[in-house]
């Protein structure tokens, strides 16, 4: 019963969930609208279940000395920090200023804002360093690719005369070959969801029951 | 002796330290961003597409703005957002805003607050909150909350970004859900504009323009050729072809002359690596 009421339950949901989008009843409607509140409330509780995760692993890797240990401790004081300054918010100011007091706020703005811009920041001198290293005209598929990547990256480039024919060839590449290749991939998964859908509505894929 | 010279030459072009590159890629970008330089625009139709729609609402008229990015793409991003703003403003078209990344909800009411600070500072009329403007703020799980939007506002936000009830609010008031906005733009870093266009735009039959980061653009064009989404903006370019076309020129324009330098840089040590590489597979014939 362990494992069946589950899959019962995902059986019943799962084919009640794809009926309620065909039939344009308000009962339908409101089933539709009960059970996404539902979603909402368990997403709640992941939330705190990921909270609980997060301070046990750091804090089994902080008493365990392991490798990079020294950052579990940053992460937690992070974690604490931001948390405690929210609540402060909250008691002096009110549940409405609980995110936009003068610490929380001075934090996400000069740590987590310059360290998240730095991060993607850094990732243009990985490209230029991957494309020079990458784009090398070894085949003729190899070349087609470096020949496209160039045209497009010059679309950016204004020189002068050339630029309108190099736009022209930019756009053609984004627009044909480019999408011809996206609607092949967008099928592809589309068709892939509805057979994982199907699998684990009918119960052959149960991997999320874990394996108690 | 001499064909020894020249293998070593072409090893030295096939195996630059990339210590090099990321020396020379900072050197050109800090370089341009002091001289000042600007370069021209190429304005691509599915940019002019978002700008002449938002020109052509009247007075009165709303568009739901979802601002679903973090600081990690904010230098792409914002210039876009500042742009439909200080548009919007300018057309006295009303403006919903959502925040449906969970990094992104501050960073959104900054945005707002200094938009409208900047269009009062130059002289605009002054943009009332609840009337002009509405923030609702972030909640988690973007597909369930742009589906509960077609539906009702009222269903994932109660109250907005400032804890104040939707139904005290003027603009809210009149504005219901998805059917009674005139268009979504949503600007975005994340996978939530799939939501937006199967869960927004798709099932409620909104027009939407989607503003991407410059790597996610491409996986967008198939949406745009339906007719699916009605403009896209993609990358630092998109931005600055919308502050052209909004005879607003900022940080997008200005970036894009550090673009393009290194964007030919980069040609430049492709060019470098695939003469190395002829070079030394001649030699090797040669052998």
């Amino acid at each position: 019963m362990k494992r069946q009421f589950p899959l019962i339950l995902v059986f019943v949901l799962g084919v009640i969930m794809a009926l309620v989008e065909f039939i344009p009843l308000d009962w339908a409607k409101d089933f539709k609208e009960f059970a996404l509140d539902w979603t909402i409330i368990i997403g709640v509780f992941a939330m705190g279940l990921g909270i609980w995760s997060l301070i046990r692993v750091s804090a089994d890797r902080i008493s365990r000395r392991q490798e990079n240990w020294g950052y579990s401790i940053v992460t937690l004081a992070g974690l604490a920090a931001m948390m405690a300054f929210s609540i402060y918010s909250w008691i002096t100011a009110g549940l409405e200023n609980a995110m936009s007091g003068y610490m929380f706020e001075h934090f996400f703005d000069h740590v987590m804002v310059p360290i998240q811009a730095t991060m993607f920041s850094l990732l243009a001198f990985f490209i230029a360093s991957a494309a020079y290293r990458a784009f090398r005209a070894r085949s003729l598929l190899a070349s087609l690719l470096l020949l496209a990547a160039v045209v497009v990256m010059l679309r950016v480039v204004y020189l002068g005369p050339i630029s309108p024919p190099i736009n022209v060839a930019a756009d053609w590449i984004i627009n044909v070959p480019n999408l011809a290749a996206k609607r092949a991939i967008l099928i592809g998964v589309g068709l892939g969801i509805v057979a994982t859908a199907l699998k684990v509505i009918l119960g052959i894929e149960r991997a999320y029951l874990g394996r108690d | 002796m001499a064909d020894a010279k020249r293998l070593s030459f072409n090893e030295r072009l096939l195996k630059i330290d990339r210590r090099w590159i990321f020396l020379l890629l900072a050197m050109v970008v800090i370089l341009v961003y002091l001289l000042d330089v600007t370069v021209p625009v190429y304005v691509t139709e599915e940019v002019r597409n978002i700008y002449e729609r938002i020109e052509a609402l009247k007075e009165g008229d709303v568009i739901l703005l979802g601002l679903d990015y973090d600081p990690s793409t904010l230098a792409e991003l914002n210039p876009m957002t500042f742009t439909v703003l200080k548009q919007c403003f300018h057309k006295k078209v009303k403006v919903i805003v959502t925040a449906l990344h969970q990094n992104g909800p501050t960073l959104a009411d900054q945005v707002l607050r200094e938009a409208t600070a900047i269009h009062e500072g130059g002289g605009g009329d002054k943009i009332v909150y609840g009337t002009d403007l509405v923030y609702l703020g972030y909640k988690p799980y973007p597909a369930l909350v742009i589906n509960s939007l077609g539906q009702d506002f009222h269903i994932s936000f109660p109250a907005d970004y400032y804890n104040t009830s939707i139904d005290s609010l003027p603009l809210t008031q009149r504005v219901h859900n998805l059917t009674d906005v005139n268009a979504i733009i949503n600007i975005s870093g994340t996978s939530a504009t799939d939501y937006w266009i199967s869960y927004g735009a798709a099932a409620y039959n909104v027009p939407l323009a989607i503003g991407v980061t410059g790597v996610m653009a491409t996986d967008y064009y198939p949406y745009l050729q339906s007719g699916r989404v009605f403009g896209l903006m993609g990358g630092l370019k998109g931005a600055a072809e919308y502050e052209h076309l909004a005879n607003n020129p900022g940080d997008a324009i200005q970036g894009m002359a550090m673009q393009m330098w290194a964007h030919l840089l980069i040609i430049f040590f492709i060019i470098i690596g695939n003469i190395g590489y002829l070079l030394s597979r001649r030699a090797q014939a040669k052998e």
